[in-house]
């Protein structure tokens, strides 16, 4: 790469000394990590040595699928896309002041950021699930507890995003509104929302697609949706009922990534 | 009228950038602000609306003293000065009806300005003046849509909008390739004497100061050295304007690259 | 005086009004039936509430008393993110070469992204399900969830970045007379490194998030201890579990984003 007297050398290498044992520390670090993690698992080798048969042995019993039960399992998707869809709606709304009092450009003052932050944070790192057995907890077993599960997690990433979206506005427009006297509620409608819009839509649609995926698993702590049915299909060793549900999951995910694109495309 | 006196603008610790300034400007005569970069002619502009908090000194438009207004009526004050933006400032998503409209949120409730049903008056007064300027058939389209020159139009109508007593252009032509600067410039000074406006321009293009404007203003260094008639300035002045300690020189250009 | 217009309307984002009022109506319609027919049972919420009040009282303070089954189980989850992640990239290399549109013929091409897309498209709680019963309880069947789990995210990526490698330097390879696997290893290789090696460490953040998980459903690690400490009634004590793990996570989170700042 640089230009000096490298005509007469004949040997080469890719990198200088100084890189290259960085480079095989990190293979060798590595390595003894994944030594290390290997040997002191605890697990059943010869369970892992059977498990390709096991599986085999699974996948075979799936097959064929069971379509008998399929108006129910139907009808378990619907409530899963509503679980989706109403979270995704309520989080989306929760979520804008929540992203506007975290943002550094527009938040009232420091109090008010850490609160902002506060409430991100513990959304995003409590996983759906946890959220999902605390509320199934209060509400009983149903789709309300999904409901506000999903919420509970989606607005801490909805909320995380924009506020990123509201910090990296361009600030012209907020200058040239203050020139000409506007109040902050006015500059915030004008200067500021049209600027977010477009990541405001595609994070609502990409967390809708998230939410699809996450509500198929609600069921399985009992918070609605097409989880349930696939619970009680495991607990009753119905398998072929089983590759049906996965079957539709599929189509349904495939759906959604569809619908999520085309909106995409069509908003922005 | 408005009356400058003794302003001083310091950041922070460091050098003042404008040194007890004076400067008064009335009637419908435009004023060119010359001077290199980092004279202070973009912090001059902005202290006189407060964009820019002034450390001290009085800045008087028609009688309201600006310095020690509080927020809500400093808020009050700003709807009666308009400004021009170097980069136009235009919110590119929004149509430039409501970017034209933008001038007049000082006035309307935000109920009309959420829903954008904006007044009556407000309309007619905007299609006129996008008339005006040449821009009415854009309307209804987005501001990112429009060239160079058109969005300064947008710019300008915005700022007239507000029926401003002063107007302040904060390089309005630095963006724009020559042909259109010329346009803009005849532009605001065509507007200046219809509406019987006071126009400050800030200013890189000496040529063009000296062509479109009644008076020239030049700074060094946070202080006024020059202020007459265009014909006055001569290459001696020029040279003092422009003039200056290498190394300060070095700096600035090195802040503003 | 003037001959100018005074109304003025934002052109509507749907031009079609039929369309617009439609996709309005129906919008609302759905809003309102779904959110009327949420089986909400008041008695039992109000029931959940005290219910809610035993838990959070139940939980606070948090008892860290039994640190060393926590710290147990927290190791579990960290060697399965570990094996996995290193699993996942094995897979995910020779995955992402078949689902790259530039390098593999159309059949392969078809079988590589449906395999992606069957990997992506289940969560992996549902995966790990399926490993428990399969190969039984405990860490094998979260390590094997977690590189499904992987393969779904790390080969769809780097097969995007496949497919945006310059082509000349394969063309160049070729030229030369290479054969078809120096060329992947000299022309192809050291373009998608860096971003093989920006989604192993991010992977592996993931993973380390995705094991407190699925250990809820039987496949080892905290998640396991958490699911135990729930179904006890230990309250204090999955409190305190899901303490370390939001602490971890942020921790993980933060290394992780510095590490990949730092290689990119």
């Amino acid at each position: 790469m640089n230009t000096s007297v490298h005509s007469q050398l004949d040997q080469w290498s890719r990198f200088t000394p100084k890189q290259r044992l960085i480079r095989y520390g990190g293979f060798a670090l590595t390595a003894l990590i994944v030594a290390w993690a290997l040997s002191s698992i605890d697990v059943i080798w010869a369970w892992v040595w059977d498990a390709p048969s096991q599986m085999g042995d699974l996948f075979g019993r799936m097959m064929p699928p069971d379509p008998q039960n399929l108006p129910s399992i139907l009808e378990a998707i619907w409530q899963t896309v509503n679980i989706a869809t109403l979270a995704t709606l309520i989080a989306v709304v929760v979520s804008l002041p929540v992203a506007y009092i975290a943002a550094q450009n527009t938040t009232p003052n420091k109090f008010f950021l850490w609160v902002g932050r506060f409430i991100l944070v513990s959304s995003r790192s409590v996983n759906t699930i946890i959220w999902a057995l605390l509320f199934v907890a209060i509400f009983g077993p149903g789709i309300v507890a999904g409901i506000v599960a999903i919420m509970f997690r989606s607005i801490g990433f909805l909320g995380k995003l924009l506020g990123e979206a509201i910090e990296e506005i361009d600030r012209k427009p907020v200058e040239a509104l203050e020139a000409c006297g506007a109040s902050r509620f006015k500059i915030v409608l004008y200067a500021i929302v049209p600027q977010v819009m477009p990541t405001f839509f595609a994070v609502a649609i990409l967390r809708w697609d998230i939410n699809l995926r996450e509500s198929t698993v609600l069921g399985l702590v009992g918070a609605g949706g097409i989880g349930m049915i696939l619970q009680g299909a495991i607990d009753t060793f119905n398998w072929p009922e089983v590759s049906m549900v996965l079957l539709t999951i599929l189509a349904l995910v495939i759906l959604g990534e569809v619908v999520s694109s085309y909106l995409r495309k069509k908003i922005l | 009228m408005l009356k400058i006196t003794n302003l001083t603008k310091r950041y922070g610790s460091g050098d003042p950038v404008l040194k007890g300034l004076d400067l008064t400007v009335e009637g419908d005569q435009i004023t060119s602000v010359i001077g290199s970069s980092g004279a202070g002619k973009s912090t001059l502009l902005r202290c006189i609306n407060r964009l820019v908090e002034p450390t001290s000194g009085s800045i008087n438009l028609n009688g309201t003293e600006f310095t020690t207004l509080k927020r809500s009526e400093l808020r009050a004050a700003r709807r009666r000065i308009g400004m021009v933006f170097q980069g136009f400032n235009l919110i590119d998503r929004l149509t430039v009806m409501e970017n034209v409209q933008s001038g007049r949120l000082g006035y309307i409730p935000p109920w009309p300005a959420l829903t954008r049903r904006y007044p009556k008056d407000d309309i007619r007064r905007a299609y006129e003046l996008m008339e005006r300027v040449g821009i009415a058939h854009y309307a209804d389209k987005r501001a990112d849509e429009l060239s160079g020159g058109e969005r300064q139009r947008v710019g300008v109508v915005r700022a007239l909008m507000q029926r401003p007593e002063i107007l302040l252009a904060d390089e309005p032509t630095a963006s724009l390739d020559p042909k259109t600067s010329e346009q803009i410039m005849s532009l605001l000074r065509d507007l200046a004497s219809e509406l019987k406006l006071p126009v400050i321009i800030n200013i890189h293009n000496v040529t063009e100061a000296k062509e479109y404007s009644d008076r020239i203003v030049g700074m060094r260094y946070g202080r006024i050295i020059f202020d007459d008639k265009p014909a006055q300035l001569t290459k001696t002045e020029m040279d003092e304007i422009y003039a200056g300690v290498p190394a300060q020189d070095r700096a600035a250009v090195g802040a503003a690259a | 005086m003037s001959t100018q217009p005074d109304t003025w309307r934002k052109p509507p984002f749907i031009a079609n009004p039929v369309l617009r009022y439609g996709l309005y109506i129906v919008t609302a319609v759905y809003v309102v039936f779904t959110l009327a027919t949420l089986p909400i049972d008041w008695d039992r919420v109000s029931d959940g509430m005290t219910r809610a009040q035993r838990i959070f009282s139940g939980a606070f303070p948090p008892n860290f008393d039994r640190a060393g089954l926590l710290f147990d189980g927290f190791m579990e989850s960290l060697k399965i993110a570990i094996l996995a992640t290193v699993g996942g990239i094995a897979l995910s290399v020779p995955l992402a070469f078949m689902a790259a549109s530039n390098i593999a013929v159309k059949p392969v091409y078809i079988l590589g992204r449906a395999i992606i897309i069957i990997a992506r498209s289940f969560h992996p709680v549902i995966v790990a399900i399926i490993f428990v019963k399969a190969v039984g309880f405990g860490p094998f069947a979260g390590a094997l969830t977690l590189v499904v789990y992987s393969v779904g995210f790390v080969a769809k990526l780097l097969a995007e970045r496949i497919e945006e490698i310059d082509f000349g330097q394969v063309e160049a390879m070729r030229a030369a007379g290479a054969a078809f696997i120096p060329t992947l290893v000299y022309a192809i290789i050291p373009q998608i490194m860096p971003r093989l090696v920006g989604l192993g460490i991010y992977q592996l953040d993931s993973n380390l998030r995705a094991s407190a998980v699925v250990g809820i459903v039987g496949a080892g690690g905290i998640g396991a201890t958490l699911a135990n400490a729930f179904g006890r009634y230990d309250y204090d004590f999955a409190l305190a579990i899901t303490i370390v793990i939001v602490g971890v996570i942020l921790i993980s989170e933060a290394v992780s984003g510095v590490v990949r700042k730092r290689i990119a």
